[in-house]
């Protein structure tokens, strides 16, 4: 099966920092990837190229075989930014109705999505009188409504009561088990447990690319958070030997 | 390389349909916006009666124009110039800090798409604009316009259009909201001044009239004015309301090209 994401020697500066010093990966396509680190690490810029509004400085990133970015790809890759990208002067249904019409959908997606990520009840009210995490999950259905091969997902649970988080992420899955490719970055490692693969940050390098259970036996523990800190110091030690 | 072709064939035939969402949704945001639409509606007239106020007992000349004839109508393609430049960089200021605007970069939305969308909302909210205020102007404080009224509203309309697409151009370059309100006096007030509103554009000095021949606002007041002299619209109404949309959509296919899509 062709790879959902391809990374291959990517190097981004932004100003006159080096925010990834030449990543190389893979992404599975229909599999649930996470790409977790600390804020800071370089998370974002990553899926920014992934969706092609970054400029980078060298390196390739393709999306199911094209450069990302092309107009090709354009209306098969979701993207949702970590603060709500939604248009707070609009109610919910009128933010999912526009993007259902960049994506040549009916005004029928946009009340689908819109109960998919449990906002019925919210529909018609304005954007800016919603909390936090109904503007995420408005920002979300704005995103689900192309129904994209490729989904990319910037911290989409922040905020969210744990209930709903289950609920989110049980959806990815089965967004995943239809053949969607999903990249969902988090801060936080309990989270790191529900993906397929990882994907592990720190400081613009790849620490690991891995699998939970794979993550657990490297670093010696049933806790991913410790696990993580396992590696880190391992890998100090190998730099500095 | 024949499916790339009919790609590429696809994303030109949905553009109009994605203009016309994006036009939409402007519209939608606008309607939410009680306050600015009342304003947008009564501001011009309400400013257009003061002058009237101003000059309404001043002795006239016998066989010129009043002075609130002259200058009334200018105004009436000033307003929503002006308005219209202030209203569209600051709606997209927020599109760009609400990250709305690099959200759409990655949708099928072409650039031009998004601009044309906003010329398109904020062109037929300025129509609105421009039936009140002209309607009122030529009742309420029967401003005297010797040529047809619904060129009036034309020129108004290209106005807006410029305003629209000088205010999309300005936005590319401001990066807070204090530089984009700061825009307004850089681009309008030097085209207010040499417009021919102040002093006739063959009074001025040599190397002032060179400047304000390429300021697209010179052009819409003299459309104007030929208006408010002739009864039947002249060819240099028409040649100059060319100029104002020619300029509006130079500065469409700059905003456009100053839109970057990738950005670090």
């Amino acid at each position: 099966m062709e790879p959902g994401v391809t990374v291959t020697d990517l190097v981004v500066d932004r100003g006159h920092r080096r925010v990834l010093h030449g990543l190389s990966f893979t992404v599975e396509a229909a599999r649930v990837t996470g790409l977790l680190g600390p804020s800071g690490s370089g998370k974002t810029t990553l899926m920014r190229a992934m969706v092609g509004v970054q400029q980078v400085r060298s390196g390739e990133v393709t999306v199911l075989g094209r450069p990302a970015g092309v107009p090709w790809l354009r209306a098969r890759v979701g993207y949702v930014t970590q603060a709500p990208s939604v248009y707070a002067d609009l109610t919910v249904r009128e933010n999912a109705r526009y993007f259902a019409a960049l994506y040549g959908r009916d005004g029928r997606a946009a009340d689908r999505v819109i109960a998919d990520v449990g906002l019925a009840d919210a529909a018609g009210q304005l954007v800016l009188n919603l909390s936090g995490g109904q503007q995420s999950r408005a920002s979300l259905a704005c995103a689900l409504v192309s129904e994209p091969d490729v989904l990319v997902l910037d911290e989409p649970t922040v905020g969210l009561d744990p209930v709903l988080r289950v609920d989110l992420w049980d959806r990815f899955h089965a967004l995943a088990d239809a053949g969607t490719t999903l990249i969902v970055s988090s801060h936080v490692m309990d989270e790191a447990a529900r993906c397929d693969r990882l994907l592990l940050l720190r400081d613009g390098d790849l620490l690991a690319d891995s699998t939970p259970a794979q993550l657990r036996a490297d670093g010696g523990s049933d806790d991913l958070e410790e696990a993580f800190l396992q590696l880190i110091r391992a890998r100090a030690q190998e730099v500095a030997a | 390389m024949t499916t790339a072709t009919v790609e590429r064939a696809a994303v030109r035939q949905l553009s109009l349909r994605l203009t016309g969402a994006t036009t939409v949704r402007v519209l939608r945001q606008l309607v939410h916006d009680r306050r600015t639409i009342a304003m947008m509606l009564i501001l011009p007239s309400a400013l257009l009666g003061l002058l009237y106020l101003l000059w309404k007992d001043l002795p006239t000349l016998p066989g010129q124009p009043g002075i609130f004839d002259r200058v009334g109508l200018t105004m009436l393609g000033i307003f929503p110039f002006v308005v219209m430049f202030l209203v569209t960089s600051i709606a997209m200021l927020r599109e760009r800090t609400s990250g709305t605007l690099e959200r759409l970069l990655t949708t099928p939305l072409g650039r031009l798409d998004l601009l044309l969308g906003y010329g398109t909302a904020f062109g037929l909210a300025a129509a609105l604009q421009a039936i009140v205020t002209v309607t009122i102007a030529t009742t309420v404080y029967s401003l005297a316009v010797v040529g047809s009224v619904a060129l009036v509203v034309l020129i108004a309309v290209v106005d807006a259009v410029l305003g629209v697409a000088l205010g999309l151009l300005a936005s590319a370059f401001a990066r807070t909201e204090f530089q984009a309100v700061q825009f307004m006096p850089v681009i309008v007030l030097p085209q207010f001044f040499l417009c021919g509103l102040l002093v006739p554009v063959d009074q001025m000095a040599g190397w002032l009239q060179v400047i304000a021949h390429v300021l697209p606002l010179t052009y819409a007041v003299e459309a104007l004015q030929e208006v408010g002299r002739n009864a039947t619209a002249t060819a240099t109404t028409w040649r100059d309301i060319a100029v104002v949309a020619g300029a509006a959509l130079l500065a469409l296919a700059l905003a456009a090209a100053t839109l970057r899509r990738r950005t670090s």
